[in-house]
This record gives C-alpha cells, sequence and structure tokens, in this order.
C-alpha cells in the first residue's frame, strides 16, 4: 500500500540531545593496557578462535574465523600478546568465551594488509565475501552481519539501496560525524554495495536535524552515479529499517517480511563507510566511531574505540562524575544498561551514554492502564499497546501474536516513553515475546 | 576509578515527564471555573453540594482501598474528579446526606467493584448520579433559581434535610430552560442558556466557561478533542435537521447545544479515558452515538434531560466499539487482523 512520503505514521519526538557532540570531530582514542574480545559480537554463530595463548598478533591479524554463514571473523585492534582465552563479561550479564588481548607498548597503529577487493573486477558474491572476511556487521546497532543482509534471496531482486542516516536515536551523533568526515569512503562503500546487491540507485536518508551533513554529501556527490540524497522531518523511529522505507519509498514492509520484499535493502551510513574504507585494502574492524556523551560525562565527544577497549578504561579517559549512576550503551531508548563496566566496546557499540543521578526521570510510580491512548498515536506500527500490556498480564501469550501482532513490535519504546501511568510496555512484550518463541520451539 | 552504584532498568531509559496524576490535576483545575460559577449562581447551597459530593468521594476512596489493604490511591486525583462530577451534575439545593450517598456509589459501585482506576467500565460520577436519580426522583428534580438575592444569605431548608425524612419541597422554583420546553413548550433565549443565567443543575449552567475547561485540556493534550466535537456536531446537525422539519414542534438546534447537560457531559464525562474508546475513528462513532442517544431521549423520552443516559449507554459500548475499530497493523492488509 501506498502511503504519503517523507515520513511514517505516529513517532514520538524525545528530546534531541545531540548539540553538545554534534560539532565534535571524530578522535582517535588509545589502546587500553588491555583488550578484551568476545566472541559473540554479532548475531548469528560466534567466531571461533584461531590463535592460541601467548601468541604474538599484529594489528589487523584474523582472531578468530567465521564459523558458518552467519558469522564473521574477528580482527585484532592492536598488535600484541594474547594473554588468556578464557571467558569475558559481556553486557547481557553472561561470561562468554573471548580473547584477552595485551598490546605492545606504544602499539603502531599500522594495520596489516589483507586481499583487496577490487571494485571493478569483483563479482558481487566476491564484495559479500570480501565484507564479510572484514568482519562487518551492521555498526547501528544491531549487530547482524552486512553479507547476510545484503545477500538477495532467489527470486527477489533489490531495486533501491537505502543507506540509513537517520541516527534518531537521541544523544548519539556518530552517524553525523561519519557523514561530515568521511564522504569518500560512504561513496566507495556505496558503490560496492550497489554492485553486491544489484541496485539501480541509491537513497541516502537524513534527518533534518542533520541538515549540514545532507548539504556536505550533496556537495560531494560523485557525478553520473544514481544516488539520492532526501532530508527527512526529525522523529523517533525514524531510523528503524521499516520506518525509513516508509518514509522514502511510501511502501510498507509486509508484517513478518523484509525490506527485501518491497526491493529495497537498507544499511546504516557508518556500515557503509567501514565497507569504503576496509574493502580496498582487504583490513577487518580494528575500532569504530562511538558517541560518548550525557550529563554524567566530562569531555564529551566522538571517538574513535578499538574494538575490546573495557568500558572503565574508556570512562576513565574521558572522566565522569563522582555520582554516576545509570550507563547505556547505544541510544537511551533502545539500549542497553550497563551492570558492570569491565565488559568491552563491540562492534555493535554506536553509543556510551551515562546519566547522573539526579538528571533521569525515572518512573515514580507505576499506575494502571487509564486507556488515554497515548501509547496508540505512538506506536510508529499502529500496534494497540494499551491493549498488548493488559493481554500480557493475563498471560494470553497466543492472543497477542495471533491477534494483535506482537512479533512485529521491535521495541523501540514509544509507547513506554509516552506511557503516563508508567507501565513498563516494552518489557512486557519482550518478556512476551520470549515466551511465544519459546513456546513455538517446545 | 572509584565503585559506582549503577542502576540497571530495561529500556526505553527516556521517559516523557507526563503521568496520571498530572493529568487528573488538571481536568480538577479545568473543572474550577465551572464550579466557582456555580457557587457565584446557586451561592453557598451549591457550595455546600460540591464540597460533600468531593469528601465523600475521597473518603469512600481511602475507606476501601484501607477495607482491601491496596495501598492509598488518593494521590492519582481521580477521586476529586468523580466527586466535582457528580456534584457538578446534581440540583444546587440537593440535600446534602443523598449527595454523600451519591459520591459511596459513585466511587463503590462505579469504580471500585470494576477494579478502582482503569478498570471502569462506566463513568463513575454518572454511576453515582444514576443511583441518585432512581432513589430520590423528587430531590434530584427539584430545581433553584439562579442568582436569587439570598443565595449567600442562608441555607436553603431542603440542603440540610435529615435522612430519610420527607424532603422538604417548597415548590419548584425555576423550572430547567429543558423541562420548561418539555412540559411547557417554552424556550429559553440562547445567549442566557450559553452565558449561565439559566436555572439547572449546579454545573450545566455556563457553556463558555466549560468550554473554556476543555479547550485548557485540548491545548494541554489531555483531552481527546474529537469526543465533545463529535457529540455536539452530531446533537447540532440531528436536532438541526427536526427543526427543519418542524421549528414548532421540535426545539432550535442552539437551544439543544447550550441548555442542560449537555456540554458538561460532552465536555467532561464522556471523555473519561477509561470509559471511552481508544481509535480515531472509534472515538468519533462513540459521539456520534451519544450525541444521537441525547436528541432521541430528550426529543422522544419521557425525561427532560438525556446526556446522563446516552454517556453511560455509550461508556458500555466502547469496549467493543474498541473491538470493531481497530487501526490497521503496519505491514498488513485491513482483512487480516
Amino acid at each position: 500500500m501506498k502511503l504519503a512520503k517523507h515520513t511514517f505514521k505516529n513517532g514520538i519526538h524525545p528530546p534531541e540531545n545531540k548539540e553538545e557532540t554534534n560539532g565534535l570531530p571524530i578522535r582517535q582514542f588509545s589502546f587500553s593496557p588491555l583488550i578484551i574480545l568476545p566472541l559473540a559480537q554479532h548475531i548469528g554463530a560466534p567466531s571461533k578462535i584461531i590463535v592460541r595463548e601467548g601468541q604474538e598478533v599484529v594489528r589487523g591479524q584474523i582472531l578468530a574465523e567465521s564459523d558458518g554463514y552467519l558469522s564473521v571473523p574477528l580482527h585484532a585492534p592492536a598488535s600484541g600478546m594474547i594473554r588468556k582465552i578464557s571467558n569475558v563479561p559481556t553486557i547481557s550479564g553472561k561470561m562468554t568465551t573471548g580473547i584477552y588481548l595485551e598490546p605492545f607498548p606504544s602499539s603502531t597503529q599500522e594495520i596489516l594488509e589483507g586481499n583487496p577487493i577490487d571494485l571493478e573486477t569483483a563479482s558481487p558474491e566476491e564484495i559479500l565475501l570480501g565484507i564479510q572476511q572484514a568482519g562487518i556487521v551492521g555498526l547501528g546497532g544491531a549487530a547482524f552481519p552486512t553479507h547476510a543482509k545484503l545477500k538477495i534471496p532467489e527470486g527477489k531482486h533489490c531495486d533501491t539501496l537505502i543507506i540509513n542516516g537517520i541516527e534518531c536515536e537521541p544523544y548519539l551523533t556518530t552517524d553525523h560525524r561519519v557523514m561530515l568526515e568521511q564522504p569518500n569512503d560512504i561513496f566507495l562503500g556505496i558503490k560496492y554495495l550497489m554492485k553486491a546487491t544489484g541496485a539501480k540507485r541509491t537513497i541516502i536518508g537524513i534527518e533534518a536535524n542533520k541538515q549540514d551533513a545532507a548539504d556536505f554529501l550533496r556537495s560531494q556527490l560523485p557525478k553520473h552515479e544514481p544516488i539520492s540524497i532526501e532530508v527527512v522531518p526529525v522523529k523517533y523511529p525514524q531510523g528503524a529499517e521499516k520506518m525509513l522505507i516508509t518514509a522514502l519509498l511510501g511502501e510498507e514492509v509486509p508484517s513478518g517480511g523484509l525490506p527485501i520484499d518491497v526491493h529495497a535493502v537498507v544499511v546504516n551510513v557508518a556500515t557503509t563507510a567501514e565497507i569504503g574504507r576496509l574493502l580496498p585494502h582487504g583490513r577487518g574492524i580494528q575500532e569504530r566511531v562511538i558517541t560518548i556523551t550525557g550529563p554524567g560525562v566530562k569531555k564529551k565527544g566522538n571517538y574513535l574505540i578499538p574494538i575490546g577497549t573495557p568500558l572503565r578504561y574508556v570512562l576513565e579517559q574521558v572522566g565522569v562524575d563522582e555520582s554516576i549512576s545509570e550507563v547505556y550503551m547505544g541510544g537511551p531508548m533502545m539500549g542497553v544498561a550497563v551492570a558492570n563496566l569491565d565488559i568491552s566496546i563491540v562492534k555493535g557499540t554506536s553509543g556510551i551514554v551515562v546519566f547522573n543521578e539526579k538528571q533521569l526521570h525515572r518512573a515514580a510510580q507505576v499506575y494502571p492502564c487509564i486507556k488515554c491512548g497515548a501509547c496508540v498515536d505512538a506506536c510508529p506500527l499502529s500496534l494497540n499497546p494499551s491493549k498488548l500490556g493488559i493481554l500480557a498480564k493475563f498471560e494470553s501469550y497466543e492472543k497477542m501474536a495471533e491477534e494483535y501482532h506482537l512479533m512485529d513490535c521491535f521495541e523501540c519504546g514509544s509507547c513506554s516513553y509516552v506511557c503516563p501511568s508508567n507501565i513498563p510496555l516494552v518489557q512486557y512484550f519482550r518478556l512476551s515475546k520470549s515466551i511465544i518463541r519459546k513456546r513455538k520451539v517446545a | 576509578m572509584k565503585k559506582h552504584t549503577l542502576h540497571i532498568s530495561t529500556s526505553p531509559h527516556l521517559k516523557q515527564s507526563l503521568s496520571v496524576e498530572v493529568i487528573m490535576r488538571n481536568v480538577v483545575f479545568a473543572l474550577l471555573p465551572t464550579a466557582i460559577f456555580s457557587v457565584y449562581a446557586f451561592g453557598w447551597n451549591a457550595a455546600l453540594v460540591l464540597i460533600t459530593a468531593v469528601v465523600s468521594c475521597v473518603l469512600t476512596e481511602h475507606v476501601l482501598c484501607r477495607l482491601t489493604n491496596k495501598r492509598s490511591t488518593l494521590s492519582d486525583w481521580s477521586a476529586v474528579i468523580t466527586g466535582l462530577l457528580l456534584g457538578l451534575t446534581l440540583p444546587p439545593i440537593f440535600p446534602l446526606w443523598m449527595t454523600f450517598l451519591g459520591g459511596v456509589f459513585a466511587i463503590g459501585m462505579g469504580k471500585f467493584l470494576f477494579g478502582g482506576l482503569g478498570y471502569n467500565v462506566f463513568n463513575p460520577a454518572l454511576v453515582g448520579r444514576a443511583v441518585l436519580q432512581a432513589a430520590f426522583p423528587v430531590a434530584i428534580t427539584t430545581w433553584y433559581a439562579g442568582f436569587s438575592v439570598d443565595r449567600f444569605a442562608g441555607l436553603h431548608p431542603a440542603v440540610l434535610g435529615a435522612p430519610f425524612m420527607k424532603p422538604i419541597v417548597d415548590g419548584t422554583s425555576g423550572a430547567t430552560p429543558l423541562s420548561a420546553w418539555k412540559f411547557d413548550g417554552v424556550t429559553t433565549d440562547t445567549a442566557d442558556l450559553a452565558l449561565g443565567l439559566v436555572s439547572g443543575s449546579a454545573g450545566e449552567t455556563s457553556s463558555i466557561l466549560i468550554l473554556i475547561g476543555g479547550l485548557y485540556l485540548v491545548f494541554r493534550n489531555f483531552m481527546n478533542w474529537r469526543i465533545p466535537v463529535s457529540i455536539l456536531t452530531t446533537v447540532f446537525i440531528f436536532s438541526g435537521i427536526l427543526y427543519w422539519i418542524d421549528p414548532v414542534e421540535y426545539p432550535s438546534p442552539l437551544f439543544m447545544l447550550f441548555s442542560g447537560g449537555l456540554m458538561l457531559g460532552a465536555v467532561f464525562m464522556a471523555t473519561d479515558m477509561v470509559a471511552s474508546p481508544l481509535t480515531c475513528w472509534g472515538v468519533i462513532l462513540y459521539g456520534v452515538i451519544i450525541g444521537a442517544l441525547v436528541v432521541i431521549i430528550r426529543i422522544w423520552g419521557g425525561l427532560p434531560e438525556g446526556v446522563m443516559y446516552a454517556i453511560l449507554l455509550a461508556n458500555a459500548l466502547s469496549p467493543h466499539i474498541d473491538r470493531l475499530i481497530r487501526y490497521r497493523v503496519y505491514g498488513t492488509s485491513l482483512k487480516a487482523s
């Protein structure tokens, strides 16, 4: 069904809080004394370790290779020695297998070259393999292996490649900075992506609060390429694939379907830049741009941080207040609260937001649902969170899934954000979804 | 680095700073002009009726929370709204003991029995009034002319009447515009109706003040404007058609709009979030049902006023409206829901 272009239905307008970091250029972070690399940094099978304890490695060397199709390798972010291969803490609270790497003092920034992927001669399959070998996953936060997302299923075709420069999460400015500082990487990345997917045209979607980035990219646009830049009004969660497709193409992705069902593929702009930066050299991801911000941070900014840098080291370097009480990895809308500062930066970390005790509006009291309908007017998918919340209380999970399309919910948090009764709707839905999934398996 | 105590919570970590309590408190604010005007028009009698209704609702809520070992829910202000609304629907010289009883039924039967705030099927204040109307049909239709000179001099004897004694009725002083039309065929000047210079329930007099309160809530986004708009439009169009067919037999649409409890009902009662539908079209259908019922009851029913029953009936329908009218979920066709 065709809809009006340039926006999607409903959504919310949380305070953006981007102005403190969106003018700060990306700065290189130093190596921490110890780098901790979990193997499961992406959705899919964890990588398989191919180094041993005590081995010396070079920056850019593969430490763990992909284990199957839905998996990517892991590269050494720094030259150093493998201290230990053991359990490492992760954000979920679970310990998983990982590598402790001790960088050499004054470790070089030089990176090992691999097999370059030549844009002119490489076949689409070779590009996909190159993207996988570079260890690239969705850098917007989802960390889904990009090559798997780009693989066009049999019988389908891709018309439009959409580059996601929306960055609708409040506080985060990484994509904004990447667009301002790495235009050539982005356009080269787009060429690789268009070749790999067979897309006939590319649209770069940017929210109106990054007009400078849109103007700059437009001025750098390579001639005679079917690339356009579209600025859309600011609204959360426009960065969600489905919402962005609706905003740019005026089409809806069918329930339970994928963007390719409307002949589109969506790739995050930082991921695109990384493809353009790494593939010509056959290198792998060693670092990523992260916004470190929030009221609790002293030196806010956009930093290029080696993967595996412990969060505690990051916070020590930027300086945080004495009274920090909340640390989020990712944005404050969909990010995850950190319980342990010993976890490390992973490929999917797009931001670190730190709050003080006083600065956060915490829900004081949960009231019953008063059916005000604010959530219904906020849900970008036009679900009925009010009804779903009540059904969750009664544990009517089947009804939630079948009659009220719970499984379409991507947990953007708009409903919880607006709920005047402070009902933790998203939490109910997350729980309900996992119960439904478990029941299906059983 | 020093040891930090980190709080963990699930996303989203940002929250709009708007709570049920704030919404409810603002509804009370929006009702205040109407309440104050009612005291101005009807004197101490109305003040006592309003205060008694509020005290009764608050007390009932508190006692019931105690009895059922629940945390007191007074802080959400909803009992105050119920009390104010109940008081505003009663005649200004309504006996206080009956008023108190009305509050007990409004909260106890209209709200608590259904599970408290958020679970009531009907608007609690109207449940209280419906009980009173059934129990005390004479007292609830004993009106008192507004702006009488002695309204601040003392109290009307009926107000302090002792429970279950024969009510003191000294002749209905000032029939309401609706009953004057219904039983005597007299219509009232629309300007007087709009300004509230007529006889009626404590709060069903000044349409303009009610609209101002409603506009404030709409402006703050605490009220669904579609409800009053669709009710009032329906009443206007429906009674306009009748008036056009026979202007002698039927009252003018403006008279229908501004008389009786329609404004108070459309703006403050039908908009009870809990008892109204969720979707845009659902809410409009709900408003149309109320508007049509109001006209039907007023013109062809036995009672001069029908707003209360119209809203209560539509309240009962609203869960069904929600089941019937849903938004099309993104990425689905309308039929596949």
